[in-house]
């Protein structure tokens, strides 16, 4: 085992204030129109062993939009339909020449494991229910563009928090710069045990505690599959926490609704809400873009 | 075995800690013929030996007994043999471990049981099986107790999996109860832990693991503490106990004077959840690394009586089967030669356990909850078995080094106080440190 190679993403909980805002920085001089080939000759090896829209597509337009090649591997149609194990596919990925490692996974710590036995960055795009470190920066990106700054800000992270690598990060991040969160949910998505995550998390069970003052409200997708084996019915959770145009309302005037993607709608927000003025969903997609290129050059670029 | 044997050892000069004796201080003990044949004040055994042990600065103690320990046979010779797994025994001053059945096969019959104590196993300390409580471990039906017994088997248990079922944990404590046979409980509601690799806590939660909850453990524990009260003569055996919650249950058990003894591991005295790090798979194992208040309430235990016996749980694995996702690699890690280093410096000198009680964890509290006659204790007649450990020395524990097929420990570099010098099986010595 070794420490993870320089440039390595492996989460938000380690990365320190100034390492996330040079991030941030980097990410808003990155422009995918204007094309700026940093990365040119570099390959970077897209490794998914679970569906991706968004993260995949926007990593693989980052990298190209920076010059690298790229090359999709995903579990289905590879030597992982046979059984080959995770680090003996990183071997061969680095055999074959990656310079470094895009990684979703469905279990927490793959991307880890991978950091530690090979010599090239790798960058998590999702590990199991762990972090999602390229969404919580892209969802930074999109906060600041609306709000100037950080201080004194107030996000309600609503629906199912302890299922959400997306809520982890997102935690992890923004309370490093000291913005106040409050936790919003039953406590089948919300147990009490998640208040210790970061300092400054508060609980609440109720949805208009939470939105009042709040300058974010952070939805997150309700994922079906996981309400089966629990014991919350779906109309109870719609009637008590979707997010409704009215409740919408009981955020500060300004307030920003965002949502990592899939939405549901008509699930944990309804179509109204997420096509209204204050959304601003399918701005943080597009922020995507900029923002993996920023993690792909501080991976492998030469310049800071 | 090619080795010389010894016909009588005389070892002098140590200090002797024989807890089930009531002794704790210099004496000199002769061995012979296998047997303890004199244990005498410093200097007054007279007549000759054919082999002197100077044991000066040293305690002498009973052999140890490990409760819990998988050498992987049959069928998971890769992992680890009954020669390499009772090697490592040695080397960390235990001189009877008593198997576990979860092999491919299960151990369920007559034949594996002595198939397993079969001197081609080449076992260099005693070896006792523990035999399936039901066939292949599967929970369903009951196994030929009475038969595994008279061949050999000291315990029954379905250990790696618990017996879930009330109706057949009540009949096999009603059948062990007429055998005066220990049953071994792996106590987990499995119903509450599909799929989870670690302690449920902030640790899980951070990590993003599925995890099991302290009352998987305990809400057995209960039941089965419920039952042994229940049912006249039974014996239960609570499998490496790792929560708070468990031993009230078992201190219940005792104080209604049920027949409940428990074993602890020393990884559960040493380590927390939060030690798993960045999912380092030395650090899962099955019941997982728990909380501090767990931790605490154990150290407590081990102090005041409620434990039985310190016991390893002994589980090699194959760097293949670690070197993976967290939450699929396998459960458990290696621990024989590590557990005395560990009781040494963790309860002795860290939690000032007096060492008279380690020893009585690691020798008569064992050999009680088996019955295992002979042993746990060096009065003359008994078996020969004896550790010999420096509690004051110093060194470092490598993995790479060690006598056990696997290197899955936690410890890997650790610094310890306190080592094994010898470990004599049977009057020969079967481990000396260099």
């Amino acid at each position: 085992m070794n420490k993870p190679a320089r440039g390595s993403l492996l989460g938000i909980e380690h990365l320190d204030a100034k390492d996330i805002l040079g991030l941030l920085k980097l990410a808003r001089r990155m422009n995918p129109q204007k094309a700026r080939p940093l990365l040119r000759g570099k390959r970077i090896v897209l490794l998914f062993y679970e569906a991706s829209t968004r993260t995949r597509s926007s990593f693989e337009l980052a990298a190209k939009s920076l010059g690298a090649m790229t090359t999709l591997v995903q579990s289905s149609g590879s030597s992982i339909e046979k059984g080959e194990s995770l680090l003996d596919t990183g071997y061969t990925l680095r055999a074959v020449g990656a310079d470094a490692i895009v990684i979703r996974h469905p279990s927490a710590g793959a991307p880890h494991l991978m950091a530690q036995h090979l010599d090239i960055p790798v960058i998590n795009a999702g590990d199991g229910m762990h972090e999602h470190p390229s969404q919580a920066l892209l969802d930074a990106f999109t906060i600041l563009k609306y709000k100037k700054s950080f201080k004194g800000l107030q996000v309600a992270i609503i629906g199912d928090i302890v299922h959400s690598r997306v809520a982890r990060s997102a935690c992890h991040l923004l309370t490093r710069f000291g913005v106040k969160i409050v936790l919003c949910g039953p406590p089948e998505f919300v147990p009490e045990v998640a208040a210790t995550l970061a300092p400054g998390l508060r609980i609440t069970r109720h949805i208009e505690d939470a939105l009042r003052g709040t300058d974010v409200i952070m939805l997150l997708r309700v994922q079906k599959e996981r309400l089966a084996g629990q014991k919350i019915r779906l109309q109870d959770y719609i009637a008590k926490y979707q997010m409704t145009a009215a409740r919408v309302k009981l955020a500060k005037r300004d307030a920003i609704v965002m949502h990592p993607g899939p939405i549901i709608r008509g699930l944990e927000l309804t179509a109204e809400v997420a096509d209204s003025p204050q959304s601003v969903i399918v701005d943080e997609v597009h922020n995507g873009v900029p923002t993996r290129m920023a993690i792909l050059v501080r991976a492998l670029g030469r310049a800071k | 075995m090619t080795r010389q044997e010894t016909k009588s050892l005389l070892i002098k000069g140590g200090h002797l800690i024989d807890p089930a004796a009531k002794i704790n201080a210099p004496m000199d003990v002769l061995l012979r013929d296998g047997r303890v044949a004199e244990v005498a004040l410093p200097n007054k055994i007279r007549g000759t030996a054919d082999e002197k042990f100077d044991a000066r600065g040293l305690i002498v103690a009973p052999g140890f007994i490990d409760l819990h320990v998988h050498l992987r046979e049959p069928g998971q010779s890769y992992k680890e043999t009954i020669a390499t797994g009772t090697a490592a025994a040695a080397a960390g001053g235990f001189t009877s471990v008593c198997t576990m059945p979860n092999t491919a096969p299960v151990v369920d019959t007559t034949e594996w049981v002595a198939w397993l104590r079969s001197p081609e196993r080449e076992a260099i300390v005693n070896v006792f099986p523990i035999a399936a409580a039901t066939r292949a471990s599967r929970g369903a039906t009951l196994t030929d107790f009475s038969a595994l017994q008279r061949a050999g088997a000291v315990a029954v248990t379905d250990d790696g999996k618990p017996i879930l079922d009330d109706d057949i944990m009540r009949m096999a404590l009603r059948l062990g109860a007429e055998l005066n046979l220990p049953v071994v409980q792996h106590a987990e509601d499995t119903r509450l832990t599909e799929n989870c690799s670690m302690h449920e806590g902030p640790t899980s939660f951070r990590l993003g693991l599925r995890a099991m909850p302290a009352a998987a453990e305990s809400a057995i524990v209960d039941r089965d503490v419920n039952l042994a009260q229940q049912i006249r003569d039974s014996r239960l055996h609570v499998a490496h106990l790792s929560t708070s919650d468990a031993l009230k249950a078992v201190r219940r058990g005792k104080r209604a004077k049920a027949r409940v003894t428990c074993e602890v591991t020393p990884h559960h005295f040493t380590l927390l959840d939060e030690d798993v790090g960045e999912y380092n798979t030395n650090f899962k194992m099955n019941p997982p690394l728990r909380s501090a208040t767990d931790r605490e309430a154990i150290l407590v235990a081990l102090a005041d009586g409620t434990v039985d016996a310190i016991a390893t749980d002994h589980a090699p694995h194959a760097a293949h089967e670690k070197q993976v996702e967290f939450d699929r690699a396998a459960f458990g890690i290696t621990g024989l030669e590590t557990a005395l280093a560990l009781a040494v410096t963790k309860l002795l000198r860290e939690h000032k356990i007096p060492l008279t009680r380690i020893v009585e964890l690691f020798t008569s509290g064992p050999a009680k909850v088996f019955d295992l006659r002979g042993r746990g204790s060096l009065t003359r007649g008994n078996f020969a078995d004896v550790t010999i450990f420096d509690p004051r020395k110093r060194w470092t524990f490598e993995a790479s080094k060690s006598r056990s097929m696997s290197r899955n420990t936690p410890f890997d570099g650790w610094q310890f106080t306190g080592k094994v010098v010898a470990t004599i099986v049977g009057g020969r010595i079967a481990y000396r440190a260099d």
